[in-house]
């Protein structure tokens, strides 16, 4: 480790594993619910149990960049952090807020907890992925303040460079689409439409910055190419991602209440969204191929051409898959909607976050690299997780077609819930596949604690 | 060729790029403020407030957590943007007294103990609901 304040990371990247495991428990609690309706009811509803999953993928994700800039920033400009006391404060703050949240959704009654923080103050509460109550939200606003202003602060003292400045782009974006998470109008339709600055324009846009970034630097470091080339690539890679995710965001508004010309600008630009995915996982293939060293961290390098090839399919190939205006029309709101949702936020956000862990670990933990038997066992649970997420997204995609075809096309449709007995097959795959991803999760896990032996020397 | 196309022109063909497509987004986002009216049951919204506090029953029982609504949210339960139309007033407000059905092994529906003033606005709020202009969305009756 070149600075002392990148560790701070460590307390980020140990956080996020932690809510990933929770994630991934309430995932395989619904995945059941599915299929046996009735278990864990009225202990745990399925909206409880969605809740616990998604805002804990959301929040890891986002500690998970969080670590990622600490570690990344001063080694990029060269000098220590402003502040590594205000990083770890933030940490606690996040973590006790997120953890609090949690208990919040799973002990109080939704309406009861909407009551007791304030929700006729502000309502903000109850839309999708935004469900954190009003106080919550502010401490996200919070700690992302205190966060940015630690990471501007440092990049003013220091060197600036590409990778470092797309980052931080791409972090205050962020922060800035959060604040439409406080616009509620009590028109649906401009709801919704709001809605999806938060939502659309962090996971097609400002992430994607994010994600470029990291996977850029951890390209550099365990291939050792030019700087020059890399941030080239980088550049025509966010210039894609822009040009067609702001006016991608039009194919939310096909069925919405929008007019219908969002029909054609969201098609023809959404279905260009694809391009900077290739371009990043064409990006990965070329850097390593033309690597000018062979890193001992066998296990970062996997993890980051995964990124591409993974991104590249979930974001990418599933994304075009639905985006078309007249195909949304059927398979809007169905598990095709589920499929793609898995497979994208799995390969472009999942495992960015995993490959800078991967690759920033074990140097935190003094070592250039983990000991073969552990690298070893880190790329079996990138196996497992990678080809199980793969068959979850075959298996939703399987139910989602089955859904549209017997409840939105046959002649004499089916009832939703007629409708959902017939996927009961697909809906039981899944759910195996689910256990195969915690299988490898654990493994991931496990992966951490069998270092003794030889390792590669820092 | 690396001798023209420097760092700096990728990162202003970057600035440059943004800058231009997020512009027409806004003139787009400006079109659509201004087309709203027609299409969004605006009208109907200002002259009767029980769709409004409805709205916010809907959000304070996280009904999204299990329901779409015009085709957003959960694909765990059926979608309610046309419910309205689907199932009529009274079907709606008597389904949602009477959960959960306890039927084995079927999926279920939290009880929300609701008022009969609640459950009015919620009817008020999907009639709004079902009255927006989707596009002919979604394909038939059943959501
Ligand atoms: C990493 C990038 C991406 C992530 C994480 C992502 C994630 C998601 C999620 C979570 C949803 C569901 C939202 C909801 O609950 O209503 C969604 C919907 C959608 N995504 Fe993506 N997405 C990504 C990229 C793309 C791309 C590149 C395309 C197009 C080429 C695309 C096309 C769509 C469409 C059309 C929908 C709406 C589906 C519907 O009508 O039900 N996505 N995406
Ligand atoms: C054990 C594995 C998993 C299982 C069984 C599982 C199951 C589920 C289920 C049942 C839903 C709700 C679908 C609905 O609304 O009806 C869901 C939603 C979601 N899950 Fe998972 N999940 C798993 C892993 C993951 C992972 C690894 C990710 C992210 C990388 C993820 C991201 C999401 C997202 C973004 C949604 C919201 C989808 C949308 O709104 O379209 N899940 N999951
Ligand atoms: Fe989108």
């Amino acid at each position: 480790m070149q600075y002392k304040s990148q560790a701070v990371a460590k307390y980020y990247f140990v956080g996020a594993i932690g809510l990933f495991v929770a994630q991934i428990l309430f995932g395989l609690v619904m995945g059941l619910q599915y299929v046996v309706g009735d278990f864990l009811f009225p202990a745990i509803p399925f909206n409880v149990a969605r809740m616990v999953h998604t805002n804990a993928l959301i929040v890891w994700l986002l500690m998970g960049f969080m670590g990622s800039a600490y570690y990344l920033v001063p080694e990029e400009t060269e000098t220590e952090l402003y502040s590594p006391k205000l990083a770890i404060a933030m940490f606690w703050i996040f973590l006790v807020t997120a953890a609090l949240t949690v208990l919040g959704y799973l002990f109080v009654p939704y309406a009861g907890l909407a009551q007791m923080t304030g929700n006729n103050l502000l309502p903000t509460m109850g839309r999708e992925f935004l469900e954190q109550p009003l106080i919550t939200k502010i401490g996200i606003v919070v700690v992302a303040l205190a966060f940015l202003f630690n990471i501007s602060m440092t990049m003013l003292k220091g060197r600036k460079t590409a990778i470092s400045l797309v980052l931080l782009i791409g972090l205050w974006g962020l922060a800035i689409f959060f604040l439409f998470s406080f616009y509620n109008p009590d028109n649906l339709v401009k709801d919704k439409y709001f809605w999806w600055w938060t939502v659309h324009l962090w996971v097609e846009g400002v992430w994607e910055l994010i994600l470029g970034a990291i996977l850029a630097f951890v390209l550099i470091k365990v291939t050792g190419v030019d700087r020059e080339v890399i941030e080239k690539w980088l550049y025509m890679i966010i210039t894609l991602t822009l040009i067609t995710g702001i006016i991608g965001t039009g194919h939310h508004y096909y069925w919405i209440g929008t007019p219908e010309y969002w029909q054609w600008w969201g098609s023809i630009f959404s279905a260009l969204e694809p391009i900077p995915f290739f371009a990043m996982t064409l990006f990965a293939f070329n850097m390593v191929n033309r690597r000018r060293r062979e890193h001992p961290n066998k296990a970062a390098t996997l993890w980051a051409l995964g990124t591409g090839v993974m991104a590249f399919l979930g974001a990418g190939v599933w994304g075009f898959l639905h985006t078309l205006a007249p195909v949304n029309f059927y398979t809007h709101g169905t598990q095709i909607t589920a499929a793609h949702a898995h497979m994208s936020f799995y390969g472009a956000y999942v495992m960015v976050v995993l490959t800078m862990i991967s690759y920033a670990m074990p140097i935190m933990r003094g070592r250039a690299a983990n000991s073969n038997r552990a690298q070893v066992m880190e790329m079996w649970s990138f196996w497992l997780m990678t080809v199980s997420m793969v068959f979850i997204t075959l298996f939703l995609t399987a139910a989602g077609i089955l859904q549209v075809w017997l409840q939105r096309v046959a002649v004499t449709p089916m009832s939703f819930m007629d409708t959902q007995a017939q996927l009961t097959l697909f809906y039981w795959m899944r759910e195996v596949s689910g256990v195969v991803f915690l299988i490898g999760l654990v493994v991931y896990i496990w992966s951490f604690f069998c270092n003794s032996g030889e390792s590669a020397k820092a | 060729m690396s001798g023209t196309f420097t760092t700096s022109t990728a990162r202003n063909i970057f600035f440059g790029g943004t800058l231009f497509f997020a512009l027409v987004f806004l003139a787009l986002t400006f079109k659509n403020e201004q087309m709203l009216p027609q299409r969004d049951q605006r009208a109907q919204l200002a002259s009767n407030p029980a769709i409004a506090a409805g709205k916010r029953v809907w959000e304070t029982n996280q009904c999204i957590g299990c329901h779409t609504l015009l085709g957003e949210g959960a694909y765990f339960a059926p979608e309610l943007g046309n419910v309205y139309k689907r199932r009529g007033p009274d079907f709606i407000k008597g389904w949602i007294k009477a959960q959960p059905t306890h039927a084995p092994g079927r999926r279920q529906m939290p009880q929300f103990n609701l008022t009969d003033k609640q459950l009015d606005d919620l009817v008020a709020f999907f009639k709004y609901a079902s009255e927006i202009n989707t596009s002919n969305w979604p394909p038939n009756i059943e959501g």
